[in-house]
């Protein structure tokens, strides 16, 4: 087949204060008709760059391309004018952006923004174009077009604006469609639903696709072929198969290792350390300051590519001939078996004598928006955590998971019901000294790494917050020995106590905000989505830590997550919450192999594994719709609108909770 | 990096370079760049500015002026001499003379004094009554912020030279009236700006952290949220400054300011505009003093403002 887009030995640069930060080093890739390609790699890593490189929408002041082509059907874009690149963008090759909020025009009808790109590309008038909008809605899914066509993006929802700008992407017919993680920012109920239709427009338009994400899944459930980048270069390339069986370079063993899937129990793979700074980027392999099987040539010299079969490439010394044989880490073949029964035994060991630690019963969180409108963000929720346990929490956006959590913590008042740590009540009138007792016992880990650290103070101001509201420690000295070994408990040295959050990595602020919050010595930690800001193999740290330090400290979590397989690793329970109620607790083992609520077992056949082979044959559950509004749920049990299942009974009365297994919780009339 | 390590050829690579090395997880995770504290950066972007530099050394010099220029000359500021009223500059009066024979060097510098003084009033009222005014009220929210904010609607509602007229019918015109004025309305931008960041910052996650570490509001205010309004606070100072002093010149200008002998910008500038036609200078030295600072003072800020909030820049 011939190649339609070919990268040839890319470079791009950016301008900074600091100095010029490379951050595509050459890129070499191609693109052939009617395929997909995904990109994968960790933030940072050059991949979202590459690809606004070939729309050449990079910013004109700051970023520069050093070196390279780029030939779209045998034409060199680099050479193109402005001007000459406006008539390539939206018809020969267009783009989906990550964030369906930001990429519509707030104050533009949809049909009106569709209409303009088709009118800039096509000599069509409005009458003609306007019928060709509702069309192309038709085509992405969108029920009821002619009406909706008149509405504007805030009428929409996040899955339904990503299928708008998916409509308008599409609306010249482009050649090539280029995907910057689409479906990063929605749910996993709503990425089932993009990939599914991206797959579909495929096929009915013959477009080829670049896909850009950090999600394994979503490659195994998408891609023709991968690219595996890696601080600005393309580490391995093939086939879906060749990569995921038959992975080569340790990065690409690193990133299987450390997604977790419904299977593993073990350890996740980490790959330890950050990756490298592209302002001066590490002489030779700049992976192998990580890479556990390092050749003291990879500290010298940069490997080629080697050409393993037609479309397998893989840049790594280890494929030499005079490198020694490494053995690939044993996980990867297991993790290619077909389900395996889970380790039954682990939970066997588990405590018998179970010592509650937080009860929560009856649970109300209700926030007044607007005039008469309430929002009922936590609506009657009771569980119990239990001392020394990990409690996973797990739900779509706007479910109250993370309600439920700050509430628990009494950042929030509960407007009705009531929870118990250890016996006594949280909310109600305290005195200043049960609060302190209070807040030292409970912590909390926050979701954006970013936001949760102030930018103004040292870390070692962050860390000895907690140090220096309660007093723990006598002195300076004591204080900074403290500082220290919280640093080293999370992997980080000393050097970095006098620096600002600003200098580190998303993975590194992610330990910092762990050592603040270990170092009033809690109990019990609420982490509100703690990995979701990370990437993977990033994740896979923060996860293993987490678990060392239960282990040490025999800490109790309720983990708040909306990543199901990484939720599974972690918890010894599952509790899945829809629309402001829990719907189903069990075990996680339990919950993962035979969930009996419907929407866990939407939620679960959405979430993309791995594995190719699995993705692409099987059968997913596919939900209709969106999520309702919480402030008008729908009438009787919550989830009728979107269930298979649903019946009349539904409609009028609410589900009991009930224990329909031993230990088994669930909210559903079918049990 | 092109071109810049070529590979090697086939026997440079020896057997042992092929020997496992391992990882080297210490290195990766340190940080190479040299550390970096907002105040630095910031400083560092500010160096680059060079307006701003410019903007930096011209207030200096004026600052320095103000504080010794009244003593260089050998005149004081209320000394009149008929002899020698309206002289040109010369040797004996580097600027020449008013129409009372006073001295206009030390004249100028006068002025300049109390136009410092009006600026740094100003920006010790942003301070002290505008951020923590701000703060507070952002801070507590509900029916209590409701309650505060209709108060600085109601200053802002009044014009200041309404206001002015009103304290004249009271007091004196003069420096103390136009500090009460100021004490009145002066720092209300500062508290509505202020107002506005933390309540955004309010939702911060950093902000959630401290509170579930325990902290209390005071503490909330002083060691997280105010820190990191610092940038806006300083910009919306030095924009301020200018114009409190354009204010303070203006109603000496019309009357209503500092009155003979006192010398302030406006008085000067109305006494040079008086004699405008036969003794032009009178009124040149002080405009090119008061244009300097109001200049100076603005580009200042602008060049702080891209400096301390770089998502502003262009």
């Amino acid at each position: 087949m011939e190649k339609l887009l070919e990268l040839k030995n890319l470079h791009v640069s950016f301008r900074t204060y600091a100095g010029k930060v490379q951050a595509v080093r050459g890129v070499n890739l191609f693109l052939k008709k009617g395929e997909t390609l995904a990109i994968v790699g960790e933030s940072g890593s050059g991949k979202s760059v590459t690809s606004k490189t070939i729309m050449k929408l990079l910013p004109g002041h700051s970023a520069k391309i050093d070196d390279g082509e780029i030939l779209f059907e045998g034409k060199n874009l680099v050479h193109y004018s402005e001007k000459e690149m406006q008539k390539v963008r939206g018809s020969e090759i267009s783009m989906i952006f990550q964030d369906p909020m930001t990429a519509l025009n707030p104050t533009m009808t949809i049909g009106n923004q569709i209409i303009e790109s088709l009118m800039a590309h096509q000599k069509i008038d409005k009458k003609q174009a306007a019928f060709k909008a509702v069309e192309l809605l038709k085509l992405v899914g969108i029920p009821n077009a002619e009406a909706r066509i008149m509405q504007y993006p805030h009428q929409f929802s996040g899955g339904m604006r990503q299928r708008v700008v998916i409509a308008i992407a599409l609306a010249c017919n482009p050649k090539v469609l280029i995907a910057d993680e689409p479906t990063t920012a929605l749910d996993v109920t709503i990425q089932a639903q993009i990939l599914d239709l991206m797959k579909d427009i495929q096929k009915k338009m013959k477009t080829s696709i670049i896909i850009i994400t950090h999600d394994l899944g979503v490659v195994a459930n998408i891609a023709d072929r991968v690219a595996v980048m890696y601080a600005g270069k393309i580490v391995e390339t093939g086939t879906v198969e060749e990569v995921f069986y038959n992975p080569q370079h340790p990065y690409t063993w690193g990133l299987l290792g450390s997604m977790p899937n419904m299977e593993t129990r073990e350890e996740l793979i980490a790959i330890p350390g950050t990756p490298p700074d592209l302002l001066n980027p590490p002489k030779g392999d700049a992976f192998a300051e990580r890479n556990e099987f390092a050749l003291k040539v990879d500290y010298l010299r940069e490997p080629p590519m080697f050409k393993l079969s037609e479309t397998h490439y893989a840049a790594t010394w280890l494929l030499h001939g005079k490198a020694p044989k490494v053995e690939k880490p044993a996980v990867r073949s297991r993790k290619r078996l077909a389900v395996t029964r889970p380790n039954l035994q682990a939970v066997a060991e588990k405590p018998q004598v179970k010592q509650s630690l937080v009860e929560i019963k009856n649970l109300k969180k209700y926030f007044s928006s607007g005039k008469n409108e309430v929002l009922k963000a936590v609506d009657d929720i009771s569980f119990t955590i239990y001392k020394g346990e990990t409690l996973g929490l797990v739900g779509e956006s706007g479910c109250g998971k993370s309600t439920t959590g700050r509430t628990l913590m009494r950042l929030y008042d509960a407007t009705d019901g009531e929870v118990l740590f250890q016996g006594e009540k949280v909310h109600g009138k305290k005195s200043p000294a049960e609060l302190k007792e209070f807040n030292r016992k409970v912590q909390m880990i926050f979701q954006d790494p970013y936001a949760s650290l102030n930018p103004r103070k040292t870390v070692a101001d962050i860390i000895a917050e907690g140090i220096d509201i309660h007093g723990l420690a006598a002195s300076k000295e004591e204080r900074r020995e403290k500082v220290y070994e919280l640093l080293e408990t999370v992997g980080l040295n000393k050097d970095h106590a006098n620096r600002y959050p600003h200098e580190f990595s998303g993975g590194q602020r992610q330990r910092i905000g762990i050592a603040r919050a270990l170092a009033v010595e809690p109990e019990f930690i609420i982490a509100d989505e703690p990995i979701s800001a990370l990437d993977v193999s990033i994740q896979a740290q923060v996860v293993n830590l987490m678990k060392k330090l239960q282990k040490e400290r025999g800490l109790t979590y309720l983990f708040i997550a909306h990543d199901l397989s990484m939720v599974k690793h972690i918890s010894d329970r599952v509790g899945v919450m829809y629309l402001g109620s829990m719907v189903e607790l069990a075990s996680s083992d339990e919950l993962y192999d035979e969930p009996l609520h419907p929407y866990t077992q939407a939620l679960l056949s959405a979430v993309p594994v791995p594995d190719p082979a699995r993705e692409k044959s099987r059968e997913r559950i596919i939900l209709e719709g969106d999520l309702p509004s919480p402030s008008s749920p729908p009438s009787g049990c919550r989830f009728r609108t979107r269930c298979p299942h649903a019946t009349e009974l539904c409609a009028s009365s609410v589900p009991k909770w009930r224990e329909a297994k031993p230990n088994h919780w669930v909210a559903c009339h079918l049990f | 990096m092109k071109n810049a390590e070529p590979l090697l050829n086939e026997e440079e690579l020896l057997d042992d370079l092929f020997e496992i090395a391992g990882r080297r997880t210490e290195d990766s995770e340190n940080i190479n760049r040299p550390p970096l504290s907002a105040f630095k950066d910031s400083w560092m972007r500010l160096k680059k500015n060079k307006g701003a530099v410019i903007s930096l050394i011209v207030l200096s010099v004026i600052l320095l002026l103000a504080i010794f220029g009244p003593y260089m000359s050998g005149y004081k500021y209320y000394e009149t001499d008929y002899s020698v009223a309206y002289q040109p500059p010369s040797g004996e009066h580097w600027l020449g003379t008013d129409k009372f024979g006073r001295d206009q060097w030390t004249r100028i510098w006068e002025g300049t004094r109390i136009s410092l003084y009006i600026a740094v009033l100003a920006a010790f009222l942003d301070l002290l009554i505008g951020v923590t005014y701000g703060a507070v009220s952002a801070m507590l929210g509900g029916k209590v912020d409701n309650a505060m904010q209709r108060v600085i609607e109601i200053l802002v509602g009044i014009p200041n030279l309404i206001i002015i007229i009103l304290l004249i019918m009271l007091m004196k015109p003069g420096i103390f009236t136009i500090t009460v004025a100021m004490v009145i309305t002066g720092w209300v931008n500062m508290a509505r700006l202020v107002r506005a960041q933390i309540f955004k910052l309010k939702e911060q996650e950093f902000v959630l952290a401290a509170r579930s570490l325990g902290s209390t509001n005071k503490r909330l205010i002083l060691h997280h949220l105010v820190p990191n309004v610092m940038g806006l606070i300083v910009i919306n100072m030095m924009f301020t400054i200018p114009s409190a002093i354009f204010t303070e010149a203006f109603l000496s200008f019309i009357g209503l300011g500092l009155q003979e002998p006192l010398a302030s910008l406006g008085v000067l500038i109305n006494d040079g505009f008086q004699g405008m036609r036969n003794h032009f200078y009178l009124l040149l030295y002080p405009a090119i003093v008061i244009v300097g600072i109001m200049v100076s003072f603005n580009i200042l800020a602008d060049g702080l403002r891209d400096a301390l909030d770089p998502k502003m820049r262009k």
